[in-house]
């Protein structure tokens, strides 16, 4: 279950972000993150925690070791809260609308 | 601004720091102001954007080799409060002939004082594009966030 203000809320931070971007290239375990980032493996392990609950990322057994990857329903969801089409259009009508009023027309 | 979803409709509301008629006026005959110019569904890039004010009137694409395309027919036109028009664009995004397979998207106004207008834009009649319709729903609006929980909630129900 994804929901968006917790999927906006675990990309805005450049960490989370920074992991959720290296676990798109390849699936991980904690380790490896930890030693690829400028950050410590209890931190990892929180951010993950975040991405986790945000639908971003899920986690797998693969035996001793747990592997994260992105989740592609998470993925699909940051992808069509970009594309809502009506969003999109009002906000770029609402820039036009606030433009300084000029009587040429 | 929000966004709800409902089942055969969408809407989608802003507030824009203008006064109502000009809010409406750049909406309208302003539309290729504001249109996204990748959104269009005709061959050559798009050129230009005419909103004919008037009902029976359209809005028209025209692109830069001289094609037209008329995929809207205006249904209501009622300045500065509310303005009504068909999407008559199928599901595989072509033109649509058949205006009973067409949804629409009414727009309207209201002053928030002088310089403030609330716009909420519907729209509706989704299912009207026929089997499939769904994936137009979830092309112009919340596809994901409040449609499917509303599908999951009501299927509980």
């Amino acid at each position: 279950m994804t929901n968006q203000g917790a999927v906006l809320t675990a990309l805005a931070d450049p960490t989370r972000r920074a992991i959720f971007e290296r676990l798109a290239r390849s699936p991980s375990a904690v380790g490896e993150l930890a030693h690829e980032l400028p950050v410590s493996r209890p931190a990892v392990s929180q951010h993950l925690k975040i991405l986790k609950s945000a639908g971003l990322v899920s986690d797998r057994a693969a035996g001793t070791r747990r592997v994260y990857s992105v989740d592609p329903a998470g993925l699909a969801a940051i992808r069509d809260y970009f594309e809502q089409f009506w969003q999109q259009s009002l906000i770029r009508f609402q820039a036009a609308a606030s433009q300084p009023i000029q009587e040429d027309t | 601004m929000t966004t709800q979803t409902q089942a055969t409709s969408v809407t989608t509301s802003i507030e824009v720091q203008a006064p109502i008629e000009h809010a409406f006026r750049v909406f309208t005959e302003g539309i290729g102001s504001w249109w996204n110019p990748g959104h269009h569904i005709l061959q050559a890039e798009l050129a230009e954007m005419v909103f004919e004010p008037r009902v029976g009137g359209h809005i028209i694409d025209r692109g830069t080799d001289g094609s037209e395309c008329r995929w809207s027919r205006v249904l209501a036109y009622e300045p500065p409060q509310r303005v009504c028009f068909s999407w008559d664009i199928s599901l595989s995004w072509e033109l649509e002939t058949d205006p009973a397979r067409t949804s629409e998207i009414e727009v309207t106004f209201t002053a928030d004082g002088p310089d403030r207008t609330q716009v909420v834009l519907t729209h509706r009649h989704l299912d009207r594009h026929g089997d499939g319709w769904q994936s137009m729903r979830d092309a112009v609006g919340s596809g994901w966030a409040l449609t499917r929980y509303a599908e999951v909630a009501a299927q509980r129900a």
